[in-house]
């Protein structure tokens, strides 16, 4: 069961060959034999799955079912559910049981789809390996000495040792790509404004999107054709027809005009990743794309952008959690300073606390026009770039990641070090563009992801060029020995 | 540019954020090291470049002025750390 696509498992719903009920126990039976081993999961929802499929298979049998209704998903414990604790990984809200439900799980809850559990994450999706989460690190199916990636490395561990047939993650730096990479799965960040981020604890506003974590662009288009679209309740959420993402999957890339940015291939990249990714490209000629090396001549901005834009954003989202209406409060506050400080110093983690000093000092008194304008205008420049770009090319490629699975442990002392584990993916979310991690390949046995970026709401031809080099190659359906 | 510990004494407060004094090295080093990789945005001519606040240079959107969420303080305050009488409490700030 847990090797078919999504598209199978709904036939087989829809024919009765099993059902919803039986799906969802195969998944908690596996989540049960093999999450001691990865810590993929922070919270497994067994006895609401199993009510929920209960009822998903009454709408089956009833014939009101959709495409996705039966089906079990994972999702990233960042968004709300509702009486359920969503703890966005951190000691901070540990005891937080969400009052009301996020956008994309109301949606995924109507389509009849069937909620496992919440997957771990980095602490506020503030990391690139999942280690900064307080439930403990995550480990990677293919090598558990290794990261899994982050901030979605529990949505990625889990889908990769196929805990889950698909699950949702969140993107703000590469967090939904990079994990793909690291794991061999298909990862999509839709345009900014695509889904709602309603219900999403808020890392970096201007630059959090939500998307699928899956085992193909197939499946990933099923579940994005759920996630997407208008929400009058986030403010950010643009007013756009969403298209069927499945209609255009096959489409022919004869005449796709693919754009190499140099920049991409240049100092840091692994010579192996970089080989590997080579060698997709060659596939995406021989099904008639014609490439061209252009130019993102603001590229090296990116890091040093992000790491002004995203604190900056952090530190006054955070400031939401400070020990008085839900969360962790300290014990005996002597006053009300002591309570806010003993309650965030204890409730954030390291880097949490870092990102919201860096934050809080770029925004301070006087620095502002140095750091936080300075990177506003350095982010124009970034997004320009790709405009231009564009206005050459269909779809922009490149490796997701400099590397592949990096062992535990290894980043740890170092931040800046870890933050350019997504030197190639931040620029994407500044310009608020679209971007896909699909799996191209393995280095020594460990995964390589290849990077699709698109214009703005671009995403059906990003899954359609996904689509069609996962009919000519099979990498993304390798899975790792230890889980089959 | 290099911060010092009494810079980080200084975000710290600004920021809310009780931190262990044996911590403040790491802090003065890690921040420091951040700041100098931000330095490179200095390299940057963003004479006459207008600064993006949204990837999509979208405006705000307006909705009619009529009331869409209702009352829900019971369930809110059902998770809050301390109530009493529908008000959350806090350490007594007025003598």
């Amino acid at each position: 069961m847990h090797n078919k696509s999504l598209s199978e498992l709904s036939t087989s719903l829809h024919n009765g060959e099993f059902s919803s009920v039986e799906l969802t126990q195969h998944y908690l039976d596996r989540i049960a034999a093999h999450n001691s081993s990865l810590n993929a999961f922070i919270t497994v929802t067994a006895d609401s799955a199993l009510e929920q499929a209960r009822l998903a298979d009454v709408r089956l049998q009833q014939k009101t079912a959709g495409t996705l209704t039966g089906i079990a998903l994972a999702h990233k414990d960042i968004f709300c559910t509702q009486g359920i604790r969503t703890s966005c990984a951190s000691k901070m809200l540990d005891n937080f049981i969400a009052p009301y439900n996020a956008t994309v799980v109301e949606k995924l809850n109507a389509a009849g789809m069937v909620t496992l559990g919440k997957t771990n994450m980095d602490e506020f999706a503030m990391g690139s390996s999942n280690e900064t989460s307080f439930y403990g690190v995550v480990k990677n199916p293919w090598d558990t000495d290794r990261v899994p990636g982050g901030s979605s490395g529990g949505s990625a561990a889990a889908m990769a040792a196929r805990l889950a047939p698909i699950a949702t993650g969140t993107d703000t730096g590469g967090s939904i790509r990079q994990p793909a990479s690291l794991c061999n799965l298909t990862g999509l960040k839709p345009t900014y404004g695509r889904i709602s981020r309603y219900g999403m604890i808020a890392f970096a506003s201007s630059l959090d999107q939500a998307g699928p974590m899956a085992n193909s662009a197939e499946d990933a288009a099923l579940l994005l054709n759920e996630m997407a679209g208008f929400d009058p309740r986030d403010s950010t959420s643009v007013e756009r027809d969403v298209p069927d993402y499945t209609a255009s999957l096959t489409a022919s890339l004869q005449g796709l005009r693919i754009g190499l940015p140099k920049e991409f291939f240049g100092e840091g990249l692994d010579p192996d990743v970089a080989t590997t990714i080579e060698a997709a490209i060659k596939t995406y000629e021989s099904l008639g794309a014609t490439v061209k090396e252009i130019s993102l001549p603001n590229s090296h901005l990116s890091v040093p952008t992000y790491y002004v834009v995203a604190p900056a954003e952090c530190s006054s989202n955070l400031s939401r959690m400070d020990g008085v209406r839900f969360g962790h409060r300290c014990d005996d506050p002597k006053d009300l300073l002591d309570l806010y400080q003993r309650s965030r110093g204890e409730g954030f983690g390291e880097e949490v606390k870092r990102r919201i000093m860096i934050g809080t000092y770029a925004l301070s008194a006087g620095y502002y026009d140095a750091y936080y304008l300075k990177a506003q205008q350095c982010r124009r420049l970034i997004s320009d770039d790709f405009k231009q770009a564009f206005n050459d090319v269909d779809v922009i490629m490149g490796p997701t990641a400099p590397t592949t699975a990096f062992n535990l442990g290894e980043k740890n002392d170092d931040p800046v070090a870890m933050y350019l584990a997504d030197i190639y993916t931040i620029s994407t979310n500044l310009a608020g563009l679209p971007g896909m991690s699909i799996p191209a390949g393995f280095v020594n046995g460990l995964p390589v992801g290849l990077q699709i970026i698109g214009n703005y709401f671009d995403e059906a031809r990003l899954l359609n060029v996904a689509h069609r080099y996962q009919q000519a190659t099979d990498w993304h359906q390798q899975t790792p020995a230890d889980f089959k | 540019m290099s911060l010092d510990k009494s810079d980080v004494e200084k975000i710290a407060h600004l920021a809310r954020l009780a931190i262990n004094e044996n911590d403040i090295p790491d802090y003065v080093r890690d921040l420091t090291n951040i700041f100098e990789l931000v330095e490179q945005l200095s390299t940057a001519d963003t004479s006459d470049i207008l600064p993006m606040a949204h990837p999509l240079d979208a405006n705000q959107r307006l909705r009619a002025d009529e009331v869409t969420e209702t009352n829900q303080r019971d369930l809110f305050q059902s998770i809050a750390p301390k109530t009493e009488a529908g008000v959350y409490l806090v350490p007594q700030v007025i003598e």
